[in-house]
């Protein structure tokens, strides 16, 4: 078995240490005994957007993520959208996340284009978001850090990551934290999200695998020291939120 | 003479500090707040009365070096400067130094202010300071739970900078790009340092490169040479813009395992000294040549800088070394990634094997988001691990991303007490070998008085 990991625009998109997911993903598939390969699709036209088995998308400074709308807006949204289809799963953060929603609204000027694979949308809002984000979801609990000043609002079709316990999420209204739809996942949780999180890793790694293999069981890892960053970082997202 | 207003706030001040030693807490930041407090415009009122001047030092990294470099070239010059060293380099620092040092009329006892500026304050400090020079050493991520977007930030400096009267001098890195690009419209009074050896650097930007889409028209930009991270020797095939010119430029660099030898051009054309740094690592080549630039900008002649430069030393956690135990500790403050890659690749640089202590902590003075550590270059670091004893209120994120760079479990200890942490990694090692201390800075603070309760000469902290 084999895993193949894409990182979309790992040059614009690689902002508060989101690269760490890249890192999880391919360090728990090769810890049991899976080959990875890592490849980057940046900006300009992709002739392979039918390899990947699982695509990183990550936050990003205000004008990468302009370079990136626009890129996406063109044959490389649409690609993106039929890897989907195909059985391909997502995993995006922050800028990644509101990217792959309807639209971004900012404060002035005309709505941005989104690429559409979610059932989401965003605005801009005044105050930025920045500090612990603990939220409980079916998996298990979600631990990272939140920095964004950006609103999203789920429609019918995205289902909630979590449900926020400390912090503020998606939008600061109504608790809830992310989206999942089909195999695809978007978030507000930097920290990196996946090594404190690896139920949620592990889930995106049986998503990935069984695109191209039936049968998929992950081994089981000695994840202690994994658990002991959780519990240090909740305690610390509830005493400091 | 200070206005009646400012003499009234440096008075409220000395009365601040006067109580917080009789109560027997050192120097903090508060006496500069209070400062502020009764007069917003205490430290314009102030500065101005220097004979010689404002100096800000800014940058993400380095500028407390930088600073410290260029206090000891403007003593050695017969100037007596007035130093905000505190790590605490925001407004309220700036005006501590100066209520530290004046009398009760407000008249300053020395003739020059050096002060280092958080880079996220320098637009709201140059415009109360004035400043004669400003002197920028590079732009990285840093905290961004703090501060902004590192694009944004560059667009506030610049807008900040092109409002300073003409005569204002600058001293920028040529070879980042993001800074380079502040001189837009001031090249004239600029004056650009960088490193020229064809032998240091590699051909590709490093794993975090927060610029290597260019500062003007954002296309990608190309290298002929990375130094260090984003640094080193750039242009815009799109554009057209390009490395500037170099000032001051080390021609060759040797680095040792203390030290650092730079050979020195400038446009002065038949001047070609030896420069002598007495503190490790490329970055630190970077922090001497900031320094030099920024006395060539004051007129201070070049042999004063010199013989400074080569009998300077380092501050707290800057490369700073304390003899425990039999064993040579050696302290690297960490706290963004380029940082953590500079002092790392200093490092590894001659081929060691460090055996570590590394602790990570989330206060507000560390920053709160760790993510950070995922952008550093722990791969390249985990490989020549000796061995590494972890601590710190994160010693579960920093374990995490050791182990996720490749480090072996048997290499890698988590001890919760600093105290505990340093004594079992001096039980793990040698007599008369090398620990490597890296640490952000609350964490460091603990390690350092751990140390000192168990005996340790700590040098007095003066940073
Ligand atoms: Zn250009």
């Amino acid at each position: 078995m084999d895993l193949r990991l894409a990182h979309l625009y790992p040059d614009l998109m690689n902002i508060y240490g989101d690269k760490g997911n890249v890192i999880a993903l391919a360090q728990r598939a090769r810890w049991r005994g899976i080959e990875v390969e890592v490849r980057p699709y940046s900006l300009g036209e992709w002739t392979d957007a039918d390899w990947p088995d699982v695509w990183f998308f990550g936050g990003g400074q205000d004008q990468g993520q302009d370079l990136v709308g626009a890129d996406l807006a063109g044959k490389n949204g649409a690609a993106l959208k039929r890897s989907v289809e195909a059985g391909a799963a997502i995993f995006s953060v922050c800028g990644g996340y509101q990217l792959l929603g309807h639209e971004y609204v900012p404060e002035s000027g005309p709505a941005i284009p989104g690429v559409g694979i979610l059932d989401v949308a965003t605005r801009a809002g005044k105050k930025r978001f920045v500090g612990n984000l603990l939220a409980e979801s079916a998996g298990g609990q979600l631990i990272g850090f939140e920095n964004h000043s950006g609103r999203t609002y789920l429609g019918s079709a995205a289902k909630p990551l979590g449900t926020v316990i400390v912090g503020n999420g998606n939008n600061g209204e109504d608790k809830t934290e992310g989206a999942v739809q089909g195999k695809v996942i978007g978030c507000y949780l930097h920290g990196s999200c996946l090594p404190k999180n690896p139920w949620l890793a592990d889930q995106l790694l049986a998503w990935a695998l069984a695109r191209r293999n039936t049968d998929v069981k992950l081994k089981v890892l000695d994840d202690s020291d994994e658990a002991f960053a959780r519990t240090q970082a909740v305690e610390v997202a509830r005493t400091r939120p | 003479m200070a206005d009646a207003l400012a003499i009234l706030a440096n008075a409220a001040a000395k009365l601040t500090r006067e109580g917080l030693r009789v109560s027997g807490r050192g120097a903090t930041a508060l006496p500069g707040l209070v400062a502020l407090t009764v007069d917003p415009d205490f430290i314009g009122a102030l500065s101005s009365s220097l004979p010689h001047g404002v100096i800000c030092v800014s940058g993400t990294n380095g500028k407390t070096t930088t600073a410290r470099m260029l206090a000891d070239m403007t003593r050695t010059a017969g100037w007596d400067p007035i130093h905000n060293r505190s790590g605490s380099n925001l407004d309220r620092g700036v005006a501590s130094a100066l209520v530290a040092e004046t009398n009760w009329s407000a008249e300053p006892s020395g003739d020059l202010g050096l002060f280092e500026i958080d880079e996220a304050s320098l637009p709201g400090a140059v415009g109360k300071l004035k400043p004669r020079v400003v002197v920028i050493t590079n732009l990285f991520r840093d905290q961004m739970d703090r501060y902004f977007e590192l694009d944004t930030l560059a667009k506030r400096i610049g807008d900040a900078l092109a409002s300073l009267d003409p005569n204002t001098k600058l001293v920028l890195n040529a070879d980042d790009p993001l800074v380079a690009n502040l001189a837009v419209r001031r090249e004239a009074n600029t004056v650009f340092f960088g490193i020229d050896d064809p032998d240091v650097g590699s051909s590709l930007p490093q794993a975090i490169s927060d610029a290597t889409r260019c500062p003007r028209c954002r296309s990608p930009l190309v290298y002929r040479r990375v130094v260090l991270a984003h640094e080193g020797d750039w242009s815009c095939r799109s554009c057209g813009l390009a490395r500037p010119r170099r000032d001051v430029a080390a021609t060759k660099v040797v680095l040792a395992e203390g030290s650092t030898e730079l050979e020195l051009a400038g446009t002065v054309g038949s001047v070609f000294e030896r420069a002598r740094v007495p503190i490790p690592g490329l970055y630190n080549a970077y922090n001497a040549l900031a320094a030099l630039a920024a006395a060539r900008a004051l007129d201070i002649g070049l042999a004063d800088a010199l013989r400074a430069l080569a009998s300077f030393r380092p501050a707290f956690g800057r490369l700073e070394t304390v003899d425990f135990k039999g064993r040579q500790l050696r302290l690297v403050l960490v706290k963004n990634p380029a940082g953590f890659n500079a002092a790392t690749s200093a490092l590894l640089e001659t081929g060691r094997h460090p055996r570590l202590v590394a602790a990570l902590n989330d206060r507000d003075a560390d920053g709160r988001d760790v993510s950070w550590i995922w952008d550093a270059d722990f791969e390249s670091l985990a490989p020549a691990v000796e061995h590494a004893v972890i601590t710190g209120v994160r010693s579960g994120d920093l374990a995490l991303r050791f182990k996720y760079a490749g480090l072996a479990k048997e290499k890698l200890e988590l001890v919760s007490a600093p105290a505990a942490a340093i004594e079992r990694a001096v039980a793990l090692s040698p007599d008369r070998t090398e620990l490597v201390v890296l640490a952000t800075y609350t964490a460091m603070l603990a390690l350092r008085d751990a140390l000192a309760k168990s005996g340790a000469v700590v040098p007095f902290w003066e940073d």
